[in-house]
C-alpha cells in the first residue's frame, strides 16, 4: 500500500504565497502526472512530498501517517539533473542504496553479503537497460542512459512512492520515447505510486493515469504575490491505465509493454561520450 | 588562419616549452662573462663552472666540520618541516571543511571565524611563536600550519558546500545517515579538490618554512641560504635556490598524479 493524503496544504515563503489549499488524494500505485505553467509551484509540491521542504499549512500523509520532516528511503527520487553520484561506477550507483541500509557505519558490504547486492544491482541494472556498463562512470554514459541508471538507483530501494522532477526534460524525443516506454513497464512492474512533475503535456497523458494541472486563479501582476496557485483541473485517463493489468481497449498503449530491445542512447564504444 | 586557430606541432611544442628556461641560461651566461669581465672578483653573477663546483662542494663532498653531506641534510631538515606543516593542515582542514560543508551549525559557528583567522597575517604571528613555543621545530612547523590551513578548510567548505543539493537529497532517499553522506558522498568528491588545493598551498608554504628558517634554525635549506648570503656566496644561494623549485614543482607534479590516479572519474569530468 502507498497512498498519498495531501490535506489543506498551504506553501508560503514570506509574504508570496505558492500554493493555496491543495487537498488531494494519491491512491496507491497511481501514476500521477502533475503539469502547468512554469513557476507554479509543481516542483514545491513535489518537494514537499519528498520532505526536502514542509508545507507552511496543512498535512501530507502516506498511508495515514504523516510524511517525517526530511526525505526518507519511502520515497524515492529521479531529478532532472544531478540525481547519480559522479564518483562512482553504474555498479557502485546502484549499490550505494544497499550499503547504506546494511552497513551502518562502514556504509559498504564485504563477503556474501556484498555478492548477494551485487547480483540484484546487476538484475535492476539489466532491467533498465544498461547491462555491459557497470564499470562506467556517469559522466561516460548519455544523459539518457544518467536517467536510466537513477531510475535504478532509486528502485534499488523498493520505494513506496518514486517522485521525478522533469526527469526526461533533457532529453531529445527520440530517447525520451524509449525511457517512457521503461517508466511504463517499471510501473506496471513494481509496487509503487508515481508522482512526475513534467512541463511536457503529450508526456504527462502518455504515460500518468491522471493528470492534474496546477495554475493561479489570479494571477494579474498586484495580485501575484497574495493568491498561490490551486488545482484547476484533475483529469483521470478514459480508458483507466491501472498498473499491472493490461487494458482492455487498447492494450498496446497501456499494458505492460515487452522490452524493445536495442535502444538509440546505447552507446556502441562509450568514453567518448565525456 | 586567425593566430587562435594555429597549433603548434608536438616538436614545436617541446621546443617552446624549453625555450624560456634556455634563455634565462643564457641570459645568465652573459651577465656573468660581462660583469666579470670588467671585476674578475665578482661574486653577484658567478660563472656556470663555480656555481658546479659549489654544488659538488655542497652535495658530495662531506662538511669537514660536522661531516655531514649539507645540501641532503638540509634538505631533509627542511622537508620534515615542510611535510610535518602540511600534513597538520590537511587533516585539519579535511575534518573542520567537511564540517563546516555539511552542518549548518557548524557552519553558523566556525565559518565566521575560520574566515577571519585566514586574514591574520601568519608571519606578524612568528615572534609570538618564537616565544610561546620556542625556537624549535614546533614553532615552524605550526607556522607553516597557521599559513595553510585556514585558506585549505575554507576551499574544502567551499566545495562541500557546492555539491549539488539534489545529491544529498537522493542519499537522505537512498536512507543514508549524516555519518554515511559524510563518508560516501561528500568525502570522496572533497578529496580530489583537497589534492589540488594541498597544490596550490605549495608555494606559500614553502615561503613560511624559509621564513622561519631564516630566522631562527640550526639546518635547512632556508637557514643555509640566509647563512652564506652574509659572505655573498651566489654560488650556493643559486643552486639553492633551484634545488627548492625543483623540489616543488616535484611535489606539484607527484600530487597531481596521485590525484589521476586515484581519483580517475574527476579527470573525466573536465571537458575534453
Amino acid at each position: 500500500m502507498s497512498e498519498l493524503r495531501i490535506e489543506k496544504v498551504w506553501k508560503e515563503y514570506g509574504d508570496q504565497i505558492v500554493l493555496e489549499d491543495i487537498s488531494l488524494t494519491v491512491e496507491s500505485r497511481a501514476f500521477v502526472a502533475l503539469v502547468g505553467p512554469s513557476g507554479c509551484g509543481k516542483t514545491t509540491f513535489l518537494r514537499m512530498l519528498l520532505g526536502q521542504e514542509q508545507p507552511t499549512r496543512g498535512t501530507i500523509l502516506l498511508d495515514g501517517e504523516p510524511l517525517p520532516p526530511e526525505p526518507g528511503p519511502d520515497r524515492g527520487v529521479v531529478f532532472q539533473r544531478y540525481s547519480v553520484f559522479p564518483h562512482l561506477t553504474v555498479l557502485g550507483n546502484v549499490l550505494l542504496g544497499k550499503e547504506f541500509t546494511a552497513a551502518r557505519y562502514r556504509a559498504k558490504l564485504f563477503g556474501a553479503a556484498k555478492r548477494e547486492a551485487i547480483e540484484e544491482a546487476r538484475h535492476l541494472i539489466a532491467q533498465v537497460g544498461l547491462a555491459g556498463s557497470e564499470g562506467k562512470y556517469p559522466s561516460q554514459l548519455s544523459g539518457g542512459m544518467q536517467q536510466r541508471l537513477a531510475l535504478a538507483q532509486a528502485l534499488i530501494m523498493k520505494p513506496k512512492v518514486l517522485l521525478l522532477d522533469e526527469p526526461f526534460g533533457a532529453l531529445d524525443p527520440g530517447i525520451r520515447a524509449e525511457i517512457h516506454t521503461l517508466m511504463k513497464r517499471l510501473w506496471n512492474e513494481t509496487r509503487m505510486t508515481v508522482v512526475m512533475v513534467t512541463h511536457d503535456m503529450r508526456e504527462a497523458f502518455t504515460l500518468a493515469s491522471r493528470v492534474i494541472a496546477f495554475e493561479r486563479r489570479r494571477d494579474r501582476p498586484e495580485e501575484k504575490i497574495r493568491y498561490g496557485a490551486s488545482i484547476t483541473s484533475d483529469i483521470s485517463i478514459w480508458p483507466p491505465r491501472l498498473a499491472g493489468t493490461p487494458s482492455v481497449f487498447s492494450p498496446d498503449r497501456d499494458g505492460p509493454v515487452a522490452f524493445p530491445g536495442q535502444r538509440q542512447d546505447d552507446l556502441a564504444s562509450s568514453g567518448d561520450k565525456a | 588562419m586567425r593566430w587562435i586557430n594555429t597549433r603548434p606541432s608536438k616538436g614545436a611544442q617541446l621546443a617552446l616549452v624549453l625555450l624560456p628556461f634556455l634563455l634565462l641560461v643564457i641570459a645568465y651566461a652573459f651577465g656573468s662573462a660581462a660583469r666579470l669581465a670588467e671585476n674578475g672578483n665578482d661574486k653577484l653573477l658567478p660563472t656556470l663552472s663555480v656555481l658546479a663546483d659549489a654544488i659538488n662542494r655542497m652535495a658530495f663532498v662531506a662538511d669537514p666540520r660536522t661531516g655531514a653531506y649539507l645540501l641532503w641534510s638540509d634538505t631533509s631538515a627542511s622537508l620534515v618541516r615542510l611535510l610535518s606543516g602540511l600534513g597538520i593542515s590537511t587533516v585539519i582542514a579535511l575534518v573542520v571543511g567537511m564540517l563546516i560543508g555539511m552542518l549548518p551549525y557548524l557552519r553558523a559557528l566556525l565559518a565566521p571565524f575560520v574566515a577571519v583567522i585566514s586574514m591574520v597575517p601568519p608571519l606578524a604571528l612568528l615572534p609570538v611563536l618564537f616565544i610561546v613555543m620556542g625556537l624549535g621545530e614546533t614553532s615552524k612547523i605550526t607556522l607553516i600550519a597557521i599559513g595553510v590551513a585556514p585558506t585549505m578548510i575554507r576551499d574544502l567548505a567551499l566545495k562541500a558546500i557546492e555539491l549539488p543539493r539534489e545529491q544529498i537529497v537522493k542519499a537522505e532517499t537512498l536512507g543514508a545517515s549524516s555519518w554515511q553522506i559524510a563518508l560516501r558522498v561528500v568525502l570522496p568528491q572533497v578529496l580530489p579538490r583537497l589534492i589540488t588545493c594541498l597544490r596550490l598551498q605549495l608555494g606559500p608554504a614553502w615561503l613560511f618554512l624559509i621564513a622561519a628558517e631564516a630566522i631562527s634554525s640550526d639546518s635547512g635549506l632556508g637557514y643555509r641560504i640566509f647563512l652564506v648570503r652574509r659572505y655573498l656566496s651566489m654560488d650556493i644561494i643559486f643552486p639553492y635556490v633551484v634545488w627548492i623549485t625543483l623540489l616543488a614543482v616535484a611535489m606539484n607534479y607527484i600530487l597531481d598524479r596521485i590525484s589521476a590516479a586515484v581519483f580517475p572519474w574527476s579527470v573525466l569530468e573536465k571537458p575534453a
